[in-house]
């Protein structure tokens, strides 16, 4: 029997020499490079648009700190991303606060929720922490349901003002909004960045690979588990916040289960385990789902058998090959 | 006859009979899950569109072919299950040996297929399919009325769960497929076709769960959701039951759905979400699950 416990994600590329060289180097200029052309997007490409795939790469990140880097398959990371959007646009809407406020605190909910739920799931591992997850997450979907004051049911809440950041720079401009989102964006994937790096995210890393040996080598790994759990909901949660606002709505669709599908597929495109991975998935999954926006279930088709593909014959996902092709991590 | 806090009797068994009606497709789903997961170490995702297709099936047959309800229960769940057995040699079988989460992948990618097909070809609007002239009607009981087609339904699912875990545990084949769960480099040294037997295995799951699909269509209205929903609550189930034994998850099935018929009689808000509730404090008391083995 072969070992079906073996690690998820990449380890093939570590073992290179070359990949030896500290992978961090390259990393930074690939993130100076991304800064560069996301600040030119604006001018080539619809900036809503490009605002609605940096908030989903972000999402996707997220989801990939706690899959690739830690090896827990959340399957309900849609609960802290709608709970956020949901805590934000309402507090937007109605309570007298500027929109970072409200990303705040859509952002804080997601953490606690992630808190709770994180103490809960990190009883069971592999397939059980999935079913764990996807229940847990149905559950806010039925709150959601069942609070139309708070959610307004299936409406959901529209006409969420944009406001004034800091009460000064009005967010009914595009491109001051965008800078805003860029600057969200930038933040959280910088936070990634450093997390997995840091001594805590080699930490993490060993728990993916092998659990027990990092248990013998003293550490709590329940404890790390938890801590990634929660970091990783809570961008999940700033990203859902601040399509809240970017878009004006929070919907049941942001805590509904095929929700949290899409960072998954996003994850499984781009490359699991690599740093930027995510983000190149959610770009093409996003331009994907732009184009076939009039084909209705279709595009629920070809997600799933992007899937299907992905697993049988991607695994490393976009840059992941590309990262064993130049033999770097990235 | 009593009354329990100004519940009338009629109704409190009424919305318990319903639970267990639930609870009898919990325990076949759930037991399907267990069967795959035993051999094939996967979670499979695509159960509950498999489950969509028994009961699409059934209805297929019925509108554009005249098939009736006894012959569709028959050959819905054969047609799915040869369905099944393609999907594991085609897809599934080419990522055994991998990390299990990628089975979870994999049919999860299976289920949007399958469900975004139908929906793309039939809308997302219930379709109705009646409940067979055989089985119209019921019968008062003084304390209740029984609708016979229910009444059915709640036997059938007992017999075939039962007749699943006699097969395992009770009989020759039933040995072998256990034998190969613990050790399937030895089984195949006895001269037995693994690769074959994993094959059936998943056909025999999924039929089983095409079987509750049948069940289900003249219940519920035939849609293309209807398994992905039902699903999740089925993993709340094997999360509480645990999959390490067949009765376990019979039990846990029928018991949770006469908790969720009980919940909908003194607390209709909270019958949705009774389920996950009882897992969340299963998994704080005993995170292996009520009949789970600690790993």
């Amino acid at each position: 029997m072969t070992d079906t416990s073996a690690p998820i994600g990449l380890t093939a590329a570590r073992a290179t020499p070359a990949a030896e060289r500290d992978p961090k180097q390259l990393q930074r200029w690939i993130f100076v490079g991304l800064f560069l052309f996301l600040c030119a997007a604006p001018w080539f490409a619809y900036p809503i648009f490009v605002m609605k795939i940096l908030c989903f790469a972000l999402f996707a990140s997220a989801f990939n700190l706690l899959f690739g880097y830690v090896g827990l398959l959340s399957f309900g990371h849609a609960a802290y991303f709608g709970m956020a959007s949901y805590v934000a646009a309402y507090t937007a809407k109605f309570w007298p606060v500027t929109p970072e406020i409200a990303i705040l605190l859509g952002t804080a909910t997601a953490t606690l929720m992630g808190l709770v739920f994180g103490a809960i799931a990190i009883r069971r591992q592999g397939i059980y922490f999935a079913m764990i997850t996807l229940a847990l997450a149905q559950l806010v979907y039925f709150f959601a349901i069942q609070t139309p004051k708070f959610t307004h049911g299936e409406d959901g809440l529209q006409g969420v003002p944009r406001g004034y950041l800091f009460g000064i720079f009005d967010l009914a401009n595009d491109m001051t909004l965008y800078a805003m989102v860029l600057a969200i964006f930038m933040g959280g994937m910088l936070l990634i960045h450093r997390v997995i790096h840091s001594p805590f995210g080699q930490i993490l890393q060993a728990i993916r690979d092998n659990e027990p040996r990092a248990i013998s080598l003293g550490y709590r790994t329940q404890r790390y588990k938890l801590l990634g759990l929660v970091l990783s909901a809570g961008i999940a949660g700033l990203a859902g916040a601040t399509k809240a606002i970017v878009f004006q709505v929070a919907t049941l669709v942001d805590v509904h289960w095929s929700m949290s599908g899409e960072p998954i597929l996003m994850t499984l495109v781009g490359g699991m385990g690599t740093i930027f991975g995510p983000m190149v998935g959610a770009a093409v999954i996003g331009v994907m789902q732009n184009y076939m926006q009039g084909l209705g279930s279709w595009l629920t088709v070809t997600q799933g058998l992007i899937f299907i593909f992905c697993v049988l014959a991607f695994r490393a996902g976009i840059v992941g090959t590309i990262g064993r092709l130049i033999r770097r991590d990235i | 006859m009593f009354e329990l806090i100004g519940i009338p009797p009629q109704a409190l068994l009424g919305q318990l009979f319903l639970g267990l009606i639930n609870g009898s497709f919990y325990a076949t789903l759930s037991l399907g899950l267990a069967v795959i997961f035993g051999l094939l170490h996967i979670i499979n995702f695509a159960h509950g569109a498999f489950y969509m297709l028994g009961a699409f099936a059934a209805w297929f047959g019925l509108t554009h072919f005249g098939i009736g309800y006894w012959s569709a229960l028959v050959l819905a769940p054969l047609i799915v299950g040869a369905a099944g057995i393609a999907v594991e040699r085609l897809l599934i079988a080419r990522i055994s040996g991998l990390n299990v989460l990628y089975g979870l992948l994999l049919t999860f990618g299976l289920a949007l297929v399958v469900q975004g097909l139908v929906r793309n070809f039939y809308g997302s609007s219930g379709l109705r399919y009646p409940v067979p002239a055989d089985l119209a009607g019921g019968k008062n009981l003084g304390f209740m009325f029984l609708p016979w087609y229910r009444g059915w339904v709640l036997a059938i699912s007992v017999v075939v769960c039962l007749t699943t875990w006699f097969v395992i545990e009770r009989t020759r084949i039933g040995s072998t497929l256990r034998a190969a769960q613990e050790n399937p480099g030895l089984v195949e040294a006895f001269g037995i076709n693994v690769p074959r037997l994993v094959s059936l295995t998943y056909g025999v799951g999924v039929a089983l769960a095409a079987f509750a699909g049948v069940l289900a269509a003249p219940i519920y209205s035939v849609q293309p959701e209807m398994g992905a929903d039902l699903l999740i609550v089925v993993f709340a189930v094997v999360v509480i039951g645990g999959m390490g034994s067949i009765l376990g998850s019979i039990l846990t099935g029928l018991g949770l759905g006469l908790i969720e018929g009980l919940t909908k009689v003194f607390y209709p808000e909270a019958s949705n979400v009774v389920i996950f509730v009882i897992m969340v404090v299963v998994l704080m008391i005993k995170p292996e699950g009520l009949f789970g083995s600690a790993q």
